[in-house]
Order: structure tokens, then sequence, then C-alpha cells
């Protein structure tokens, strides 16, 4: 599991990786932060709780979230959110009690959202706890680091 | 309005609770015929988890329980294996401690009170709601949740899954400078607490007092954290190695969480009404008398003004940290030698919901061969369960659609903490 890497050099794109470790495919966001570092890319980590995301992107313009999602799309997928554009939002579906999706809309109604903010959403399927990381999302996890490695400009 | 007819009240989504579970209330005119909260709480995952590792490690494993209050678990994991092991720890240590509990209590509750709790009494579907109409509000939380998560960074190292924490003390320990670089942040936070008091004063309250048994750490000589022996308002005065004694856990078919009870009993009520209630006189004058201009004072019997509660507790949290960093001296060393050998101990702290009891068994090799963890949302279960069966039935003649958010809004008083779950919690009101 990496360790938050927020005292590294301010990177051009803040990338805060959030999830559950002890709730399976939960992880992913995790796991996605392990990759990441693996690949020398600065990734700071945050319970998933609103307030504590909104603090981690507070100073930041360009920021990527990544976490596990559940959406109803295939597990494994990988989905895109701009958050220029409301969320589809469902009340409190987050292993973060006032999740992800809150903090962005709660950002949003008190004028504090990064200019720029995306969400890379990988889909879960079991969140079992104590479970193991579903194959689906393990490969979902590879994708998402992928694309989020092109854009901070190191191959994966 | 179905009046006399049945129904049944279900809830898909119970928002604004930490964790996951179903509550399911079957009806037949006004009387409540059946009341089922389900928790999908992780079946004593923990207590497996625990048993084969070293009790060094039992700070670590248990912070992960919960991500709203690892400090918790940490300090009844700590307390509990000193216990067993006969550990003395420095007066600087024990004061450090309240500290870091101090942070968590400030956290919790400005998360819980503002961003949770407030959109119930304001007539809002949630924070994002009120927020559009109360930025200052949601500011304010979020500041105060700021500042008790600079003070658990500080101590436990980093703000999620705190690392410091050790069986006899901390493995580092602040420096003077450190500790008074929060100050300025503090007495801004004691003001808002304070404001929080009067706030929460002006808010209406729904007329709903129950007769509870109310159980939390009493110690003789401040508002307890971490030690004292564990009281009730029905006579109840023990030493934590006696918890189990006294209390049972019971397994209900409905579900996954034991239901606690008080033996020959029943159910009762652990956190801020409890240690209000039955600690008033230990709380600092500052908080006492913000409590006292609020017009609340012990005994406070309405589950609902369990918001102006968690408020004077920050106060109080404001008030120790405050105090406790005024007059702090470092330890000699932060933390006292440990040596392994057999041993059973017991502690209870208080988690900003409420009582957390912790049993270990170690070897001589100080391997933990036994552990029991019972949080305090667990214990609330059955009383939450009680309830609902009465407050449920004073809903009978309400919209179905009213009377379930009602119901989701009575369970949001205390603040249950389902295990840091994944998901939300579902309500059903089944009229017939």
């Amino acid at each position: 599991m990496p360790q938050d890497s927020s005292t590294k050099k301010t990177p051009a794109v803040l990338i805060i990786a959030c999830g559950n470790p002890n709730r399976a495919d939960d992880t992913a966001g995790m796991l996605a932060a392990a990759r990441l570092c693996e690949l020398g890319i600065a990734v700071r980590i945050c319970g998933g709780g609103a307030p504590d995301l909104m603090e981690a992107w507070s100073a930041a313009d360009n920021v990527i979230v990544i976490d596990c999602v559940v959406t109803g799309a295939a597990p494994g997928t990988v989905q895109i959110w701009d958050a220029s554009r409301p969320l589809p939002l469902q009340r409190s579906s987050s292993t973060h009690g006032i999740g992800l999706a809150e903090a962005v809309e709660l950002a949003r109604a008190i004028g504090c959202l990064p200019a720029r903010l995306r969400i890379y959403g990988i889909e879960g399927k079991n969140f079992e706890v104590g479970g193991a990381v579903s194959a689906e999302v393990k490969e979902g996890v590879s994708k998402a680091v992928g694309k989020i490695a092109a854009e901070a400009g190191k191959g994966n | 309005m179905s009046g006399r007819g049945t129904r049944t009240i279900k809830v898909d989504t119970l928002a604004r609770v930490e964790g996951e579970g179903e509550l399911y209330i079957k009806m037949a005119g006004d009387r409540v015929s059946d009341v089922k909260l389900r928790i999908y709480e992780p079946p004593r995952m923990f207590e497996a988890f625990l048993r084969g590792r070293h009790f060094s490690e039992a700070p670590d494993i248990t912070a992960r329980i919960c991500g709203i209050c690892p400090i918790a678990y940490q300090m009844s994991a700590v307390h509990a294996i000193e216990r067993a092991l006969g550990i003395k720890i420095d007066p600087a240590v024990r004061l450090l401690r309240r500290l870091f509990y101090c942070g968590e209590w400030i956290e919790s509750h400005a998360l819980h009170v503002y961003m949770l709790h407030a959109p119930d009494f304001l007539g809002y579907q949630d924070v994002i709601e009120m927020a559009r109409d109360h930025r200052d509000v949601v500011e304010k939380a979020l500041r105060l949740k700021k500042i008790g998560n600079r003070i658990v960074q500080l101590m436990g190292g980093r703000e999620i899954h705190p690392i410091s924490a050790a069986v006899g003390g901390f493995y580092k320990v602040p420096s003077r400078i450190q500790l008074r670089d929060l100050v300025v942040d503090l007495q801004w936070a004691l003001n808002a607490s304070l404001d929080t008091v009067r706030w929460t004063s002006t808010l209406q309250f729904p007329d709903f007092e129950q007769d509870y048994e109310f159980v939390a750490l009493r110690h003789p000589a401040e508002y307890a954290l971490c030690e004292g022996r564990l009281v009730s308002n029905h006579g109840l005065d023990i030493d934590p190695a006696e918890y189990e004694d006294r209390f049972a856990e019971l397994h209900v078919k409905h579900s996954n969480a034991l239901h606690s009870i008080v033996r020959g009993r029943g159910s009762y009520l652990v956190g801020p009404l409890a240690r209000f209630n039955l600690n008033f006189d230990k709380l600092p004058d500052t908080a006492r008398q913000a409590a006292t201009d609020a017009k609340l004072r012990p005994p406070v019997t309405n589950l609902f003004r369990s918001i102006q509660v968690r408020a004077v507790e920050l106060v109080f949290a404001c008030v120790e940290a405050l105090r406790i960093i005024a007059d702090y001296e470092p330890p000699s060393s932060p933390r006292v030698d440990v040596s392994n050998r057999t041993g059973v101990g017991q502690a209870i702290t208080e988690a900003p919901r409420g009582i957390l009891y912790h049993r270990y068994a170690v070897d001589e090799k100080g391997i933990i061969v036994t552990a029991k963890i019972v949080p305090p949302t667990s214990q609330n279960q059955r009383r939450i369960e009680d309830d609902l069966r009465e407050y449920a039935a004073q809903l009978a003649a309400w919209p179905l659609e009213e009377a379930t958010w009602k119901c989701e809004q009575a369970v949001r008083c205390y603040d249950p903490c389902i295990s840091c779950a994944t998901h939300f919690l579902k309500v059903v009101i089944h009229r017939e």
C-alpha cells in the first residue's frame, strides 16, 4: 500500500486515490495509487469522505480522483466523469459516508471546486469485508493507470 | 393519510449514517408489530484478524475498523493490552492520549452536527441542499473538522490510520512548539463550538422523551475519555473488567451484528446523551455554562437533543485540548518498556458515539490468543429498535413518505457508525 506522497513536489495534476482496503474491490483506488507510485507518479491517499477530499484538492487547479464506483456497469469498467457537469448522484452509496459524489457537489455548492476535476471510477462488484479484489477490477485498475499515466506523461 | 389502516414504512436508503444496514417497521394502525434494524456489520472479522498477532500490532489493526474513529479503537486496544501486561504509562502520555481523543471528537462531532444531522432540522434532504442556502455553516463545519484533523495528524503521524499510538505510549510525541502551533486554531474552534451550542438551541425538536438506561464511563476528576468506572442512571457502577458479567450480546436473526443488553434489564443507550447526563458535573466550566445558557441540563431524555449535546461536547474537546497544550511537558520517554507476558485485560474508552469495549488475552510470547470488541453502535442497536417502536407509533397518522423520513432522522440521532461499511441504511416501514 503506497504511503501518502503528498509531501512530494506538487505535480501539475494532483492525483487523489480513495478507497477502503478492507472491502475487496473498494481497494481499487489504492491499487491504482500503488501502480502509479511505481511509475514515479505522486498520488495522495484520501479516506474518501467529503471533508477530507475537499481539503485534499483545495490548493490544486487540476485534479484526478480515482475510486471504486457502483453504477451498474460491468465490473472493471473504467468511467471518467468531468466534474464541470453535475455528477449522477445517489444518496450516500459510498464506503466513505458522505462520499466522493457528494464532495464534488458540496464543493460546487460552496464554490470550492477545482478548475478541472476528473473522476476515474472503476466499477466494483464485490465489497465483502476482508474479501479479495476481483479479477475484473484488477484489470480495470490497469486500464485506469494506463490512462492516467499517459496523461501524466509516463509510460505504463 | 392511512389512519387506522396497516402499512409498511420502507426506506431504501438511510442517508448520512456511516455504514450499512436496513430498518424495517411493520405497523397496524398506530400499533407497531415489528421493528428490525438489520446491520450488515462485518461479523467479527477484526477479532479474527487479531488472533495470532503480536499485541504490538493491535493499535494498527484496530485503527482500520473505522475510518471515522480510529483513535477510539486504538485507545481501547492499548489500554486493554496495558492492563493485561500490568503497564503504567507516563502521566504526560496519558494527557497526550486525551488530546489525541479530543482531536477525534472535534472531527466526528463537527461532521455529524453540521453535515449529517443539521439538514434534518433545517428541512433539507442533505448537506448539499443545505450548503446552497447556508454556505457559512458548511464552511464552519469544514474548518472545525480540519482543526480536529490537525490534532489527529500531529499526534498520530497521519490523518488516515494513525500510526503513532503504541502499547506503552506513542512511537513519537510532539514538541511543545508543535502543540502550541495548534492554539490559534483551537481558540477559533472553541468560539465556533460555543456558537454551535447557541445555534443548536434555536432548533425545533420533536416531542419524544424516553426512559433510557444511560451507560457511560465516569472518572472522579474529569470528563471521562479513556479511564473510569462504568456507570448508569439505573445503579450500575463497575470496573470495565466486569463488563461481560453485566452485559450480554445476543444473536438476532435479522442482523449480522450482535445486540447488547444489560443482563436482567434490556436495552441501554451509550454516547453523548449518556455522558452528558452522567457526567455533567465533570464538564469544564465553559462547557457547563454554555449548556446552562442554552437551557440544557441533565436529565436530557429527548433523543433529538443529541445535536445540542454534541455541540456542548465540541466545547469540552476544545477547552480540554487547550488546557492540555498549555500545561504540556514532554514525557522523558514517549513510551515505557513493554515485555511479553501472559495476561488478560479489558478496557473501555469513550468513542464519539459511546463506550467501546476491548478485551485481549495474550500468551507468554505476547501473541493475542483471544480478542473481543464491542463497538458503541452495536450496543445501541436494541435501543434504536425500541425507540423506533415508540416513535413510529406516534407517526401512525403521518403520510407514509414523511413518516419514513422521520424514522430515518431518529436513527441519525444516534450518529450510527456501522463499521465504515459500503453503502447505506435502508429503512422499510410496512403498514398493513
